[in-house]
């Protein structure tokens, strides 16, 4: 095993996984993204080669928001000993880092590029963090509000051959295994991951905290270390070649009905959706 | 593309695997959808299909699925190490399986969702996740910004994988003459994950991304109690319930209940918008919907720049006038 255990009395061996074992904590990894803030109004550019973000406000992902505040949780309530985020991008990913920062994660990492990464390619670059950093759990948002793939997480699973428990509403430690609660489409369902496990972070797992000002204050002074992408001599090229990016189709304009019976037959006879 | 024109030792015929997604019924009607994603595909190359059903106990399914017309066959894997489908022992088995297909197609469920990334990592593959149309055998839109913009996307990998957002594709008819089935070799056992259990979610309702009609409410709904209304609404049209993120954020209702970009994305056949003004975010959540009722007593409200059926009135009349007239 490869992962370095924060134990003073098990040292370096598996068993110091046993959280009854107040020294045995766990290191958590956080991967976060900055995305357009979900409140503004984004448009594809008029050449169809993207989406115009140019002078949109950026913020976290809500969903990786939500993986902080549960690292940050375990880590109040003793089962993780620290808190290390990383995101990949240009330098101005370090502003959502220092958010992270500031919602109780310790240090980051930047992995910079100024090159658009697909999933596959984030998720080889994460699994060189997780091999570097030996996280017990390592969290991410299920997906992120910009390109809505819904992969990164799954990814690094595979590529580290660890267990994945995506789209938690629910998390809980217990012994060498952390119990997840999952969101299907048609109801819940838990699993009990064998650690180190991938988790992916759903809407109802938490409801993130704000962070106050001495916290934003402390969180300029944590370590954030910068690794450039080409250090880690990944093959990250892009698989997929974007042809065009544009409106859907515009709804087609809708009529005003003059009451509750009209809607009724309306629906009925001209919908036909009653 | 590479495999159209390579008549070297990597030839493959075209073909394409479906893998069966099951529900409390065993086959479920999301397969049907994704055979339709196929259709359309062979509208642009002759494709072998097949599907596959893995799980414990499934013979039945695969007799179903074996009726779906135009497949060549239906692979079944039936076995312990398939039970409740975990994807750290499937993703290794069905990538193994995908490699000898062009094509490789998944529902963009939950079920989906979870397995298909981690198939295509082990495969170096870069998947294509939540299609809603396909243009060419190597062209595919997708939503992106919650259905803000579509993306086309052409790829030129050794296997396309696909995830397909059902509701984009109609289903196919199922038919009686049934195709063979193959017995495979099942995934091989695994210990780092452990079903404990599953429960479906306490309500006679439907599932909100599944339901046929979604009764959504907004801030014009004033508290908590008042959706008590849009569930009497909903009960009377076998509706889901949802809430605009204003409505969550004001303590009026549970998170999961959202229905928007930072939600659940739906698109049923009809979604009625009530005290609800339209925000981007909530309208990228369900633009997609067939139908869109809005009621709201503001005639400027922008969600009636989207409603196929605008009604200005205050809601705590109009409401309960439609329940009593259902």
């Amino acid at each position: 095993m490869a992962y370095v255990i924060e134990c003073k009395t098990h040292k370096n061996t598996k068993n110091c996984l046993k959280f009854d074992h107040k020294e045995c904590v766990l290191k958590i990894l956080v991967a976060v993204k900055r995305v357009v803030d979900p409140s503004v109004r984004v448009t594809p550019l008029p050449d169809g080669s993207g989406m115009d973000i140019s002078n949109a406000k950026m913020t976290l992902n809500p969903f990786c928001e939500i993986a902080v505040e549960e690292a940050v949780r375990l880590k109040e309530q003793g089962v993780a000993s620290e808190i290390v985020v990383v995101s990949v991008g240009s330098s101005a990913v370090q502003e959502q880092l220092r958010s992270a920062l500031a919602l109780g994660a310790d240090r980051a990492v930047h992995i910079s590029t100024d090159s658009l990464l697909e999933p596959l390619a984030i998720a080889k670059v994460l699994r060189v963090v997780v091999q570097q950093e030996h996280p017990q759990l390592t969290l991410l948002g299920k997906q992120s509000i910009d390109g809505d793939h819904n992969q990164t997480g799954q990814m690094l699973a595979a590529l580290c051959d660890y267990p994945q428990g995506t789209f938690a509403s629910r998390l809980e430690c217990k012994g060498d295994e952390v119990w997840v609660t999952r969101e299907l489409d048609g109801g819940l369902q838990t699993l009990a991951l064998t650690l180190p496990a991938v988790i992916t972070t759903d809407l109802r797992l938490n409801q993130p905290r704000f962070p106050t000002m001495p916290n934003i204050m402390k969180a300029r002074q944590k370590p954030l270390a910068v690794i450039p992408l080409v250090d880690l001599g990944l093959a990250t090229q892009p698989r997929l070649q974007t042809l065009s990016v544009e409106f859907p189709k515009l709804r087609k304009q809708g009529t005003r009905v003059q009451g509750v019976t009209e809607l009724i037959e309306k629906l009925r006879q001209e919908a036909k959706v009653l | 593309m590479n495999w159209l024109n390579n008549t070297g030792s990597q030839f493959k015929t075209p073909s394409a695997l479906i893998l069966v997604e099951q529900d409390p019924s065993g086959f479920s009607a999301t397969n049907l959808k994704l055979m339709g994603a196929v259709a359309r595909l062979r509208e642009f190359i002759s494709l072998d299909v097949d599907l596959v059903v893995i799980g414990k106990d499934c013979s039945a399914v695969a007799s179903s699925a074996a009726l779906v017309p135009g497949i060549r066959q239906v692979l079944l894997a039936d076995a312990e190490t398939g039970e409740h489908q975990l994807p750290e022992g499937l993703a290794p088995w069905l990538a193994k399986l995908a490699r000898d297909y062009t094509y490789v197609l998944v529902g963009a469920t939950t079920f989906g969702k979870n397995l298909l990334p981690r198939v295509a990592a082990l495969m170096d593959i870069q998947p294509i996740t939540d299609i809603v149309a396909i243009e060419s055998a190597s062209v595919f839109k997708r939503p992106v910004y919650a259905g803000s913009a579509l993306a086309s996307l052409a790829t030129e990998q050794s296997t396309i994988l696909l995830s397909v957002r059902v509701s984009a594709f109609a289903a196919i008819e199922s038919g009686e003459v049934p195709a063979p089935v193959v017995v495979i070799e099942p995934p091989t056992p695994q210990s780092k994950s452990r079903f404990i259990n599953q429960t479906p979610v306490l309500s006679d309702r439907p599932e909100l991304t599944t339901a046929r009609v979604v009764v959504s409410g907004g801030r014009g709904m004033q508290n908590g109690e008042n959706f008590q209304l849009l569930y009497q609404l909903a009960d009377k049209l076998g509706a889901a319930v949802g809430a605009s993120r204003a409505a969550v954020d004001a303590g009026f209702v549970a998170n999961d209940m959202q229905v928007g970009q930072t939600g659940k994305i739906v698109a049923p056949e009809l979604y009625i918008a009530v005290g609800l003004s339209g925000a981007v975010q909530h309208v990228a959540g369900m633009r997609e919907s067939r139908v869109v009722v809005a009621i709201n007593k503001d005639p400027d409200a922008p969600i009636f720049q989207i409603a196929d059926y605008g009604l200005v009135a205050d809601l705590f009349e109009a409401v309960p006038a439609l329940i009593e007239q259902l």
